[in-house]
């Protein structure tokens, strides 16, 4: 058992991600959208907290939201896999429940 | 209870947790959130009702909205217990963070840390975030 | 895997409903069976047929609305919250239906998963 945990508020402005990552256990998987992908950024004040979970959770964020913020030749964090909406899909098949951080 | 009525369902009991993260009034989703909780108790599910995050300030007692001509929902947490939610749990973090303690609260909780809770949230069938 | 969708906000300011939206449709690509899209909180607002964006933009009404009878998902829309925001009947998108907050409590209990898209 083991979840997949969405969030969808940049870092800069909210405390979604840091409020996930304190909750999610190792094995579980986190997956951004929406405004959360600017979390995805490396190299940024929020870059680390996310980074330093690489190895016992696995990190996704949404192509799609990703290319529409400009983002495709930013370099992302380490380990961080990009899928499309049919890879989401898969995601919540994949984990046990869903925890959207809103 | 619109049209449902507690006899009328008698399928497969699943583990429903309510996860509030957000404060009262700024926004409506603690009220109707907890309209939703009610109507899961009245299907006789497994309901956990988790406060962590700003969603513990839901539960802060002495609430007076008259100031503000916003319904006062707070009370409605005591009849949890009428419908049978027993699992009401709040985040010892979350609260400490925000300079709460029990005695702050409207409704007696069951106080977890932060990693208690995020074991609970492993073992739930469907997890609803307000 | 048989799904249930939450969406808790209205189709103008949030992104939630565009990602819900995308979501459901490609789990209906994939095979996956939608039990139910249930419309919450400022949700309900998907439903209102007199919605009127601009033509260069997408009508995520229109498109709930052909997705649910394209593909026979059931589009609920919470009639606590649809009165309160002045949704009814005469304003409904084809497709959409008004009904208690017990249909999302039933996509839940029936469903595998009950994936939420809101603010």
């Amino acid at each position: 058992m083991a979840l997949l945990h969405t969030v969808n508020k940049s870092p800069f402005e909210r405390n979604s991600l840091s409020d996930c990552l304190r909750r999610a256990k190792n094995g579980s998987a986190v997956l951004l959208i929406e405004d959360g992908v600017y979390g995805a950024l490396q190299g940024t004040s929020a870059s680390d907290e996310i980074s330093s979970r690489d190895g016992s959770i696995k990190l996704y964020a949404l192509g799609p939201d990703v290319d529409a913020r400009g983002l495709s030749e930013k370099p992302l964090i380490d380990g961080l896999e990009l899928i499309d909406y049919a890879g989401f899909v898969d995601l919540v098949e994949e984990y046990s429940s869903v925890q959207s951080w809103l | 209870m619109e049209d449902w009525e507690e006899d009328e369902f008698d399928g497969p009991v699943k583990k429903f947790m309510y996860v509030n993260r957000k404060a009262p009034y700024g926004t409506v989703y603690a009220l109707e959130g907890l309209e939703v909780v009610l109507i899961t108790a009245a299907f006789d599910q497994d309901v956990s009702l988790v406060f962590i995050d700003d969603g513990v300030f839901q539960i802060k007692k002495d609430q007076e909205t008259s100031g503000v001509n916003m319904k006062n929902f707070s009370p409605t947490y005591r009849a949890l217990e009428g419908y049978e939610v027993e699992k009401v749990y709040a985040e010892k973090e979350s609260l400490e963070a925000r300079g709460l303690s029990e005695e702050d609260l409207v409704i007696p909780v069951e106080i977890l840390s932060a990693a208690e809770i995020s074991e609970l949230m492993d073992t739930q069938d469907m997890i609803v975030s307000f | 895997m048989k799904l249930g969708i939450l969406v808790n906000e209205g189709p103008f300011t949030h992104q939630a409903s565009d990602t819900a939206y995308q979501f459901t449709k490609a789990a209906l690509e994939k095979g996956h069976e939608i039990v139910r899209v249930f419309f919450y909180h400022d949700g309900v607002n998907n439903s209102n047929k007199q919605a009127d964006p601009p033509s260069d933009d997408r009508n995520l009404v229109t498109l709930w609305s052909e997705l649910g009878q394209e593909h026979g998902v059931e589009l609920v829309v919470c009639v606590a919250a649809a009165m309160r925001r002045g949704i009814n009947d005469d304003l409904l998108a084809a497709g959409f239906k008004i009904s208690g907050l017990g249909q999302l409590v039933e996509a839940g209990i029936i469903g595998d998963r009950l994936v939420t898209f809101g603010d």
